[in-house]
């Protein structure tokens, strides 16, 4: 095999354009292909984060005011919601909630260990909710303990109030009490008062998913805050395990038998995890949809292209082959000639490609904040290519190695 | 002889089909999949008041404490509520107006209809003539109405159609949070893209149905929505209903018709600074901003990254198709090259030859356009089906079309360049000798 580099060599210097055009298409392939891999596998992890959240029996009711109740109207509205909602057969529990993991976006506060401190140590989601929030999601509580019944605040429409006891996640406790002694210590989110932690949850994602959340990922706190927003609220169900259709009928008919002063909106007023899932995560999804797309689409026409230059090569060449079949070629040999000829092509346009692979990956992080793509993206990518060539150029190499010898003395 | 080239091109590209099909299908991938993402790109980054957006600026006062400070930070991008209240009575500029959001339950009169919730835009009067609003029926309410917190309520057409039918509802009641408002005027359709004047309650496809007096809602205690950034522990203290005079929450425009005005405006708007921090009220030194309207769209970075990065991937795809057609079209009319030796040995001039060539190139890049649109047409409406915000707005329209047709064009005639090149170079001797 070696034998015959030198005359592919030399006769890929007579196809200078053609071999130029073959290796640049495998190189810009292999830089977008690359690359998009890494964004899909980037956004699939994305995609799959745990939520903290019982998903399989964990529903949500969007519940807005339609009347002019008072603040303690809606706060006695609300506790007789939750009595009513609670007394269903197919409900396990349920609770009032500021708002949910994966809502979307919603109420977070910067965290400061000391009241004056000016930098914030980190930012955190912020929940309210009374003592049954924890298992109407399905939290995993697994230090401390849960709010008392009497702790519970209710606060109204635009008012603050920081409560005195909060419950955090795992990761913000990590995050604010590295030794891992968070567990009744306290510390401040935006207020002149702090929160003394009580309780710590397994996990407990933020309301949002945006690239702003990242590098707080998990960092989530509870406060013991019943919302009496003349606008509306959020309710949390749980079902009892497979009797999440049944509570989702039950439900918004228990809460219209306690008054008909509320709007709960057809589509959006009520959701089930899998499809706040899916809102949540409809962004990501699509991008890792287009960029599969864009990969496989990409791969194809780059094979076409192999497969069109190489046949019009073998077609041109046809003579020549047979000259060599006729001074005793085997048929392995040119099937040979032409394999090596595209693995020294694809070896050449990879080698570009690896380039402009680093080089757009280091431009995606510049201008978009993208991460540092791994050296693995970079080999797979480049055994999908080189198998791609070899697979693309078999079929001309097959139909040229059937030329047979006679072809050197026609129409000399 | 034009035509004769067309009819040779026709000819020369039926006769291999699988080639043609091929350079025709990668031109159309790589120009559908540009053209999707262009236009939703187009859509996004487009002027959402024509004609008048270079007049529209955005004033920007840092009222914060000295805790943070930097000397390269941006200001706050909103107003307390005494400064914006400050500038608009200052009325330096030819027209301004200070707002907000919010939502209110609207109690509809019939009892057919459940009480529903509405978008609202609290604003000052200025709004409606500064921004150009057009209107079915009646009109804006004015500035002595703003002082006089009239119950007055100017409505949407969408609302209008829900409530009345889309009959003149001009002087008829309606209940909104309780309090009974009388409406002044009807606006015919009207949503800009992006929702410029305030980007934290959504910047695409997001309108409001009621606008009413800024003081009104003050007064009644309307609620509020969009965003509130407060400094210090001015949380909003307990039991206020307005955010703290250390909150930004309000959005203040100005129309300054000149640049001429626009730099007098900023150096008012340092004067204020100064003035306020003698009174005690301000602690940094003036730090203005005084940007027009699509300079604060641009600032907000308002067209999402994943669109900025699908556009760039789509085009580095485009350039694939096009390195991918460059390679066929070269081995397409290398193969001709004994039909092309004759043309010259019959006295066709090279120049002549490329003329034909790029003729053929064309044709297929027409062919390739029009699957092209085709493609953009699907990539559109898979778009659409997405539950992002500015989902709705994906639609070809005239000049995106006509972009289609010429970016196919000119990308499969640059593409035609060096093949058709290395073609003419041909020896007409030596081609018909070896025949």
């Amino acid at each position: 095999m070696s034998l015959q580099i030198k005359p592919i060599l030399a006769a890929l210097r007579r196809h200078k354009a053609g071999t130029l055009l073959i290796a640049l298409q495998i190189a810009l392939t292999l830089a977008i292909v690359c690359n998009a891999l890494f964004i899909i596998h980037d956004r699939l992890a994305h995609i799959g984060e745990a939520s903290g959240v019982d998903e399989a029996s964990v529903f949500v009711i969007h519940n807005q005011w339609g009347g002019d109740q008072s603040e303690q109207e809606i706060d006695a509205q609300v506790r007789a919601d939750m009595a009513a909602l609670r007394q269903l057969p197919s409900v396990r529990d349920a609770a009032p909630a500021s708002g949910y993991p994966l809502q979307g976006g919603g109420w977070d506060n910067f965290i400061t260990m000391t009241p004056d401190q000016v930098k914030p140590t980190t930012d955190s989601a912020v929940y309210g909710g009374d003592e049954h929030l924890i298992d109407s999601l399905g939290l995993q509580l697994v230090a401390g303990r849960n709010f008392r019944p009497d702790e519970v605040a209710t606060m109204g429409d635009q008012q603050m109030v920081i409560p005195p006891v909060v419950i955090v996640t795992r990761a913000l406790a990590d995050r604010l009490f590295p030794d891992g002694s968070a567990l009744g210590k306290s510390f401040y989110a935006m207020g002149a008062t702090p929160s003394t932690i009580i309780g710590i949850v397994q996990t407990m994602h933020r309301q949002g998913t945006s690239t702003w959340d990242r590098p707080y990922a998990g960092q989530a706190l509870i406060w013991p805050l019943r919302r009496a927003d003349t606008r509306g609220l959020y309710y949390v169900v749980r079902a009892k395990p497979g009797e999440l259709a049944e509570a989702m009928r039950e439900a918004p008919r228990a809460l219209y038998a306690q008054t008909r002063m509320r709007i709960i909106a057809g589509k959006d007023g009520i959701q089930d995890y899998a499809r706040i899932r899916q809102r949540a995560y409809d962004r990501d999804r699509g991008m890792a949809i287009l960029m599969g797309v864009i990969c496989t689409v990409l791969l194809a026409i780059t094979a076409a292209g192999i497969v069109g230059l190489t046949s019009f090569w073998v077609g041109q060449r046809r003579k020549q082959i047979g000259v060599r079949r006729a001074l005793g070629a085997r048929q392995r040999d040119i099937l040979g000639y032409f394999l090596t000829e595209n693995l020294l092509i694809t070896g050449g346009g990879v080698l570009l490609g690896l380039v402009l692979a680093v080089g757009m990956n280091l431009w995606l992080i510049v201008r978009f904040a993208s991460q540092p793509m791994p050296i693995a993206y970079l080999g797979v990518g480049v055994l999908l290519l080189v198998l791609l060539g070899q697979g693309a150029v078999l079929a001309p190499a097959l139909k040229a190695s059937r030329v047979p010898p006679v072809e050197a003395t026609r129409s000399v | 002889m034009f035509q004769y080239y067309l009819d040779l091109a026709w000819r020369s590209l039926r006769r291999n089909k699988v080639l043609t099909a091929l350079m025709v299908l990668a031109i159309a991938l790589g120009i559908g999949a540009s053209i999707t993402t262009l236009t939703v790109l187009h859509v996004l980054s487009g002027d959402p008041l024509p004609g008048r957006s270079a007049e529209i600026y955005y004033p920007q006062i840092d009222p914060q404490d000295l805790r943070g400070m930097s000397p390269s930070k941006e200001p706050p991008s909103q107003l307390t509520l005494i400064d914006g209240m400050n500038l608009l009575r200052a009325a330096r500029a030819d027209r301004q107006a200070l707002m907000k959001g919010g939502e209110v339950p609207i109690q509809p009169e019939q009892s057919t209809l459940d009480p529903f919730y509405v978008n609202a835009r609290y604003t000052t009067a200025d709004f409606f003539p500064m921004f150009g609003t057009p209107f079915l029926f009646g009109h804006a309410w004015n500035s002595a109405d703003d002082e006089a917190k009239a119950r007055q309520v100017v409505i949407s057409s969408d609302l209008n159609q829900k409530l009345f039918g889309g009959a003149n509802s001009v002087g008829r009641t309606l209940r909104i949070s309780g309090t009974a408002f009388q409406i002044v005027g009807v606006l015919d359709h009207w949503q800009p893209n992006p929702h410029f004047y305030d980007l934290n309650t959504g910047s695409y496809a997001y309108s409001e149905q009621v606008f009413l007096p800024l003081q009104t809602m003050i007064d009644l205690h309307l609620s509020q929505d969009g965003s509130n950034d407060c400094w210090g522990n001015g949380g909003g203290g307990t039991d206020t209903v307005l955010p703290a005079d250390t909150c930004v929450w309000l959005q203040f425009w100005v129309q300054l018709k000149t640049p001429a005005e626009a730099a007098a405006y900023k150096q008012f708007l340092v004067h204020y600074s100064e003035e306020q921090r003698t009174l005690g009220r301000f602690q940094r030194p003036p730090n203005v901003r005084l940007r027009n309207l699509m300079q604060w769209l641009d600032y907000n970075g308002v067209v999402p990254d994943d669109v900025r990065l699908q556009t760039w991937l789509a085009f580095g795809f485009l350039v694939v198709c096009l390195v991918n057609t460059v390679g066929l079209m070269l081995a397409k009319f290398m193969r001709r090259a004994a039909e092309l030796g004759v043309r010259r040995a019959l006295g066709a001039s090279r120049r002549a030859l490329l003329v034909q060539l790029l003729i053929e190139a064309g044709v297929v890049g027409l062919v390739g356009g029009f699957g092209g649109a085709l493609l953009a047409l699907g990539g559109l409406w898979l778009v659409r089906q997405r539950s992002s915000d500015y989902a709705v707005l994906a639609h070809l329209d005239p000049s995106m079309l006509l972009m289609t047709f010429l970016l196919a064009l000119g990308a499969t005639l640059l593409a035609g360049l060096l093949p058709a090149w290395r073609a003419c170079q041909i020896a007409p001797a030596l081609q018909l000798k070896s025949n």
